[in-house]
């Protein structure tokens, strides 16, 4: 019992530290108080883990705010939202110019991404010249001894016309060149990296905020693709994150996008392995 | 019906013979036309035998319990949804197709038709103990005794004489094979190359739908997808259709 009593004071300031804790860091929350209603989010699958934090964070603070997300890449974000089939849609690249005027976007773009080509880590090819990077989606470069690794066929792996990712990584790294009918075909960045978490002799790629060392980043001419070389623009297949609404943003995904938009939106953007844009 | 606005524009031959290539402009569906060809046919060369090894081995040779047990365990499988086959597929399969032809990603036609297989043989196994089980007695009771092997009495009495119910499992596991979307897009690497052997990716016609359907609407792409669903269509068809003549043949 005199236990339990010595540890009463230390409780009740701790309680008191947590509460003024969570005062602090619910400020940023607070545009959600009072809210109610369900917001529909859908498109690029890079954006969604900060997504479901954001979602988680403002779910837990108001429990009559419902928040669904879904992948399909970036096309299908950008369609979805273009036909009121959801509130926000997200891409990972910027809507062309046909579909801003199509659909009247309005874009909100919160983070920078790169897209880093990867492999197993158990490869010991780790660096690749441009050049040799389009010969394999090219399907010219077919074996790994070709590039000092075993001798195994090279298993490429690629994305669906609808991703964001595939977009920036076919312009900026590929050059527009050719990707080889041989390729396999994922359907998210989550399912490219266990795709080639599985597979030694797989080669594919994904979004810089999905690395970690389950999969193996090859450094493109010299450039390792991290946090830190996207930043500084060293590593140049990168791209923004946007978040689309049709018009101008209103309610629930106004407030959501100001929350990404704020400092503690962007820091779960840095902590999700994004490069925030404020 | 909604293949129509394709079918008019007059692209059908184009969508129907062409490479897919979106990036180029073209749109063919040729090579998921033949993966789903291959990936059915294969899947049935393989759990054919197997379904009518068990439904034999179930009805007529080993009726005690041995057999049973067998069939509640066949009853079990048809249970399984087809995504739990499909990730048994991803992780034991794959990999082991993978090193031992060390050919390509594993994840191959072989692949997908091995766990189709897999998938489609409780059904017929089902299926074709049902008709074995209509055979009368009186026809294996007299092959027994003329002393015939049990090899000879499949053969010769109860094959023969429940031909009709092993078309009907044969016509419904095709039709399952084919419209099977999970396993295949799963498993089968989704490449949408023309495949030239066992041990290459290849796409099939369910699998596209759903790809394609997933990420996009309001495209040529998205179009194509009903063509798709017709050319799968009618492909069902005429295997319904030739298993049927064949089997007025045999009667």
């Amino acid at each position: 019992m005199k236990q339990v009593f010595k540890l009463f004071p230390c409780f009740i300031v701790l309680s008191i530290i947590a509460f003024t804790a969570g005062i602090v860091c619910a400020s940023e929350l607070d545009a959600f108080k009072g809210e109610k209603g369900v917001l529909r989010i859908a498109g690029g699958t890079a954006h969604i883990p900060v997504m479901k934090e954001v979602a988680k964070r403002i779910m837990k603070m108001n429990s009559d705010i419902q928040i669904t997300i879904a992948g399909g890449g970036s096309g299908a974000g950008i369609k979805q939202v273009g036909e009121g089939l959801v509130d926000i849609g997200n891409s990972g690249r910027k809507p062309t110019d046909e579909e801003i005027s199509k659909y009247n976007l309005s874009m909100y773009k919160w983070a920078i991404d790169g897209v880093g080509t990867v492999v197993h880590p158990s490869n010991p090819v780790k660096a690749l010249s441009g050049e040799q990077l389009k010969g394999i989606y090219a399907g010219k470069i077919v074996n790994w001894n070709e590039l000092g690794g075993e001798d195994r066929p090279i298993n490429i792996y690629t994305r669906d016309n609808a991703s964001g990712t595939r977009d920036v990584f076919w312009k900026k790294a590929l050059g527009k060149g050719d990707i080889s009918e041989k390729a396999n075909f994922v359907a998210s960045n989550g399912a490219m990296k266990a795709a080639v978490t599985n597979n030694p002799y797989a080669i594919g790629y994904v979004s810089v905020g999905y690395m970690d060392e389950t999969v193996a980043p090859i450094a493109l001419d010299g450039v390792i693709p991290t946090l830190k070389t996207v930043q500084s623009g060293e590593y140049m297949v990168a791209r923004g994150l946007f978040s689309n609404t049709k018009g101008e943003y209103t309610g629930l995904a106004k407030k959501l996008i100001t929350y990404l938009l704020s400092p503690e939106g962007q820091k779960i953007v840095s902590d999700m392995g994004f490069i925030p844009v404020n | 019906m909604l293949s129509l606005p394709v079918l008019e524009s007059g692209m059908l031959w184009k969508i129907l013979t062409d490479s897919w290539s979106p990036d180029h402009g073209r749109f063919g569906i040729l090579a998921m036309i033949a993966g789903t060809f291959y990936i059915a046919s294969l899947s049935l060369v393989i759990s054919f035998p197997i379904s009518l090894g068990c439904s034999f081995f179930m009805q007529i040779t080993h009726k005690g319990i041995a057999g049973r047990l067998l069939k509640k365990f066949v009853q079990f499988m048809t249970a399984i949804p087809t995504v739990i086959y499909g990730f048994v597929g991803v992780f034991l399969l794959v990999p082991l197709v993978r090193d031992l032809f060390s050919h390509g990603s594993g994840m191959s036609i072989l692949t997908a038709a091995i766990m189709l297989g897999l998938l489609i043989s409780p059904t017929m196994i089902l299926f074709f103990c049902a008709s074995f089980e209509r055979v009368p007695k009186i026809y294996t009771d007299a092959v027994d005794s003329l002393g015939a092997t049990s090899f000879q009495k499949l053969l010769y009495v109860v094959l023969p004489q429940a031909w009709p119910g092993v078309l009907t499992g044969l016509i419904l596991a095709f039709g399952r094979a084919m419209g099977d979307t999970l396993v295949a897009l799963m498993l089968s690497g989704n490449s949408v190359m023309l495949p030239t052997s066992v041990l290459d990716s290849a796409r099939t016609l369910t699998a596209h739908i759903a790809m394609i359907i997933a990420a996009d609407f309001d495209s040529i792409e998205f179009k194509t997808i009903f063509v798709s669903g017709a050319v799968l269509y009618l492909m069902t068809g005429l295997g319904i259709f030739l298993a049927r003549i064949s089997g007025r043949r045999m009667e």
